[in-house]
């Protein structure tokens, strides 16, 4: 299995996916595959706790991209979970025995390969296993820019980490993979899917309501302690780029599947122009990031109106992607 | 962003790895671009990081003049806090607390002792003691 070859990619489950399935002869780029799943979202949910603080996520749940595809691209994929370590260490040696390339569930904290700077407990980060020497394993990891190794030892750690989305040894791969796909069904049906569901959600923790709520919670910040108050804003930034998103929350990257989309529907102008409006929404995103930084960073006092402001506004144009998204008329 | 526009600050949280970013090439076509570092991120980041290098510093000295047991400062160095540890164990965090008590640490069952073991990483010696002294990590 030596003709596998490792990509760079911004994040770890759309890239995983990305790059097994071009290793079985189908080309989709990271952004194709992250609007195939339909996995733009945004939620704050402020009575789950990540480290001490409230969920903030740019997706959609952990491994709905992989069972999304699966499902819109009718890919026979296999996944398996394991009641111990020593039968998910065997099942891993045999796969790759039998050639296979294996993507799995991980922990970050136990990877040896990751630097201490952002080693945390997140379970749910997923890499692809491609060949073993001994004790040694090959890795791609999405998130690095080369491929890396991994000792048995630390690699069945992270498989087997406990907790919130323990992985359980979890193991993914492909059993057929059709090589003809008409795409455009499936990405005219996303597109509408996508902006109804970020438009019109029914509770008030996800969507554009989920962003209008965390806007909200930040002018409450105005009456805790300036410690918590700079944590928690700094715990937004790093859910928003900290972890692999390819810049403001996955908008950049949901821009690159617009613009591919567009292509694909014979330049479609309304697609075209939803994806520039995305990523201006993303580049808002990131000037979001810098207000709180600096605010971080500042001695004086935090104006938490201007942040909670600014977030109201990316709420309102981010609703003003989602309205053109759904002047798209497709012709399939 | 144009590609030009994609910060490259060399940040030290990154410890010389490159992040792929998304944006948009001379041709209009976006595509994704290595970046080696952000400033903003890297106050976030270190923000983050220097709660935890507090919490760990802090646990060591409740530690190390008694008023806690050893599986305090563990928890922390791994980057864990009682609601994770309870997650990870099964055990409920008023038990967990209860062992931070030095009296009743001392009393705990191998079969316990082998759990936070398991999740911390650690061997039984070490969990039952702390570094003699310890460097700051960051």
């Amino acid at each position: 299995m030596n003709s596998f070859e490792h990509t760079h990619h911004a994040h770890c489950e759309s890239g995983v996916v990305s790059s097994m399935l071009r290793h079985y002869g189908v080309n989709l780029s990271e952004p194709m595959v992250f609007g195939l799943a339909n996995a733009l979202n945004f939620a704050y949910i402020p009575f789950v706790k990540i480290g001490g603080m409230p969920l903030v996520a740019y997706r959609s749940m952990p491994k709905s991209i992989i069972k999304n595809i699966r499902k819109n691209l009718k890919i026979e994929m296999k996944l398996e979970t394991f009641s111990s370590k020593e039968k998910g260490e065997k099942r891993l040696d045999e796969l790759l025995e039998e050639g296979k390339i294996v993507g799995a569930q991980s922990s970050v904290y136990w990877l040896e390969y990751f630097p201490k700077e952002i080693r945390f407990h997140f379970n749910a980060h997923n890499l692809l296993i491609y060949k073993r020497n001994g004790d040694e394993y090959f890795i791609s990891d999405p998130v690095f820019d080369k491929s890396v190794t991994c000792s048995r030892e630390s690699l069945t750690k992270a498989r087997f980490a406990k907790g919130v989305m323990a992985p359980k040894g979890l193991l993914y791969y492909p059993v057929s993979v059709p090589k003809e796909h008409d795409l455009r069904p499936i990405i005219a049906g996303n597109i509408k899917k996508s902006a109804k569901t970020m438009l019109n959600t029914p509770v008030p923790i996800a969507g554009l309501r989920g962003m209008r709520y965390l806007a909200k919670s930040i002018l409450k910040l105005e009456s805790k302690e300036r410690k918590y108050a700079k944590l928690f804003l700094g715990h937004i930034v790093r859910m928003q780029e900290e972890i692999g998103t390819g810049g403001a929350g996955f908008r950049f990257m949901y821009a690159s599947f617009l613009q591919e989309a567009s292509e694909l529907f014979d330049n479609d102008p309304v697609l075209a122009e939803a994806s520039k409006l995305m990523l201006n929404v993303g580049d808002e995103w990131r000037e979001f990031a810098l207000m709180i930084a600096k605010s971080i960073k500042s001695k004086n006092p935090i104006d938490y109106r201007a942040i909670s402001e600014k977030l109201m506004r990316i709420s309102e144009n981010e609703a003003k992607v989602y309205r053109k998204m759904l002047e798209f008329k497709a012709n399939v | 962003m144009d590609i030009k526009s994609v910060p490259q600050d060399n940040s030290e949280t990154y410890a010389n790895m490159k992040k792929a970013i998304y944006a948009t090439g001379e041709d209009g076509k976006m595509q994704t671009v290595g970046s080696s570092g952000w400033d903003v991120e890297e106050i976030a980041t270190k923000a983050a990081l220097e709660e935890i290098e507090e919490s760990i510093r802090v646990a060591y000295e409740e530690v190390k003049t008694g008023r806690k047991s050893p599986l305090y400062y563990h928890m922390y160095d791994a980057r864990m806090d009682l609601l994770v540890l309870a997650q990870s164990t099964g055990f409920f965090q008023w038990t967990i607390k209860r062992h931070f008590k030095p009296e009743v640490f001392q009393k705990l069952s191998e079969k316990k002792l082998l759990e936070y073991c398991e999740v911390l990483g650690k061997t039984v010696d070490e969990l039952k003691t702390i570094p003699k002294e310890r460097d700051e990590q960051f």
